[in-house]
């Protein structure tokens, strides 16, 4: 009988497909792999790797600790390498409109109270939830995929990501 | 239960299965091939991959667009109510004027689609398993499997393993480890929540959760971000339907490889082959169609933007049919 092993993608280990075009202009299928550009990325940056409209999933890569954020809608943070530990706050104040879009960085630390904590392993999803505030930290480097929406820290860069030829 | 009746046709064949018309199509069934006709023509494919189509077609509610079950036969959905069609999406087909199309109320369609599935999957066949793991399709008529062809899609309101959303899935439930997943790690996050916050500190092991996965291309709402769904889905062998999009749909590889064969939507002429490896994200734009060949079973991303008014925006030229430009 058959061993099988499941291939994962890691930040110092990674392979890249790609897109072999027969008559069509790569660009229209937005290319990039995740691993690598957490790789080339600093801490804590949101650079979205995939878009529709305006929702967004985000590769950040983890190391060391965020800032706190505040979200104005449910956001899902997938450990897809590494291991990151989240803390959650519910805020004394409402510090976000929920109608707003995407999670805003908040200085120094919020007041409120601590609702608990989430060490995430590899391939581990936590919610976190609206209105609330979260903070991450990674001893080692470590790769976030967010489920989101576009806000003011999201980063395009799609020329620099993407297959273009 | 009235509208299903009336769309069921006479007694069992000599191989055991009923035929079944719906509006100006009838679909036979004998060992080994579905015969199809409708007013301007007719269609025989092998029974295997026309039922595995089928039976995405049903569980996906016709899903967003067009299902191809093959380069002849599909269906277009209008989300309220689906064309069924014959040549309408095969160049040859249209030029030569011999394409037909109608449209059914889903409740309708669906019915009548279920009802083939129920008398046309035999016992040892389970649509949804990858070829390794069931029985053959093929042969007269022996039993059913009911239970197979009656699965509930997952879809979850807010996530997975929630207080009151889709559980978790684990040997006890019925879900044990793919064969082809065993090396999955199994480990769950640790979570340590406070008083009065069960309801929102929440993680769970979303790899060991597809592990246990017991269907393939089958996409299961596992997140939800307003519009924004992630609907992961194990794959192995060859996607049964070819997918034609009505909106960017994106494909996050999140484990082993899938190769996709893209084609324009309208015409199947080829457009391009997408590899994709352990970490790679890729669009599908809103005019091709894809299909896809996973050579181990492996994990993707299928993210989904839900919106009920993209596909007209996209029809009416309002919206792109790439999600950004560079």
């Amino acid at each position: 009988m058959s061993e099988y092993t499941t291939v994962f993608g890691r930040l110092d280990q990674y392979t890249k497909g790609g897109v072999e075009i027969i008559n069509d202009d790569p660009k229209n299928y937005v290319f990039s792999n995740m691993f690598e550009v957490a790789s080339r990325a600093k801490p804590w940056q949101k650079i979205a790797v995939a878009k529709n409209q305006q929702y967004v999933l985000e590769a950040i890569r983890a190391e060391g600790t965020s800032e706190w954020r505040v979200t104005p809608h449910d956001e899902f943070a997938l450990v897809v390498d590494g291991d990151v530990v989240i803390e959650l706050l519910d805020p004394a104040s409402a510090l976000v409109d929920p109608g707003e879009s995407g999670s805003r960085a908040i200085e120094g630390d919020p007041e409120g109270t601590h609702m608990g904590t989430i060490y995430a392993g590899h391939g581990h999803m936590a919610l976190l939830p609206a209105g609330r505030c979260y903070r991450m930290s990674a001893e080692k480097p470590s790769v976030v995929l967010l489920q989101s929406i576009q806000g003011p820290d999201t980063i395009e860069r799609w020329a620099d990501i993407c297959q273009k030829f | 239960m009235s509208t299903q009746q009336a769309t069921l046709g006479d007694e069992p064949n000599e191989f055991g299965y009923r035929p079944f018309t719906v509006g100006g199509f009838k679909f036979e069934r004998d060992e080994y091939f579905v015969h199809v006709e409708w007013p301007t023509g007719r269609h025989v494919a092998a029974i295997e991959p026309f039922l595995k189509a089928l039976m995405r077609d049903v569980a996906w509610n016709f899903f967003y667009g067009t299902v191809n079950f093959d380069a002849v036969i599909g269906t277009l959905n209008h989300y309220g109510n689906v064309d069924l069609f014959a040549g309408r999406f095969n160049e040859a087909y249209r030029q030569a004027e011999l394409d037909h199309s109608e449209n059914f109320p889903h409740d309708e369609l669906k019915a009548t689609f279920q009802a083939i599935l129920n008398d046309w999957v035999n016992e040892e066949f389970d649509p949804f398993a990858a070829p390794q793991e069931t029985g053959s399709a093929y042969g007269t008529k022996n039993g059913d499997n009911l239970s197979a062809v009656s699965r509930d899609r997952v879809t979850a309101n807010r996530m997975v393993g929630l207080p009151g959303d889709e559980p978790l899935r684990s040997d006890e439930s019925g879900y044990p480890i793919n064969r082809m997943f065993a090396d999955v790690d199994q480990s769950e996050p640790k979570v340590v929540v406070e008083p009065g916050y069960e309801a929102e500190v929440s993680a769970f092991n979303f790899f060991s959760y597809l592990s246990r996965s017991d269907v393939t291309w089958n996409p299961s709402v596992v997140s939800v971000c307003r519009d924004s769904l992630m609907c992961p889905t194990t794959e192995e062998f060859i996607l049964p339907i070819i997918h034609g999009n009505d909106r960017v749909e994106w494909f996050i590889q999140l484990s082993d490889e899938i190769v996709w064969e893209v084609e324009d939507r309208d015409t199947g002429r080829p457009r391009a082959k997408v590899v994709m490896k352990a970490g790679d994200c890729a669009a599908m734009p809103a005019d091709i169609r894809h299909q896809g060949y996973s050579p181990k079973r492996s994990m993707l991303l299928v993210w989904e933007n839900n919106s009920a008014e993209l596909p007209g925006m996209i029809a009416r030229g309002e919206a792109p049919t790439v999600p950004v430009r560079f």
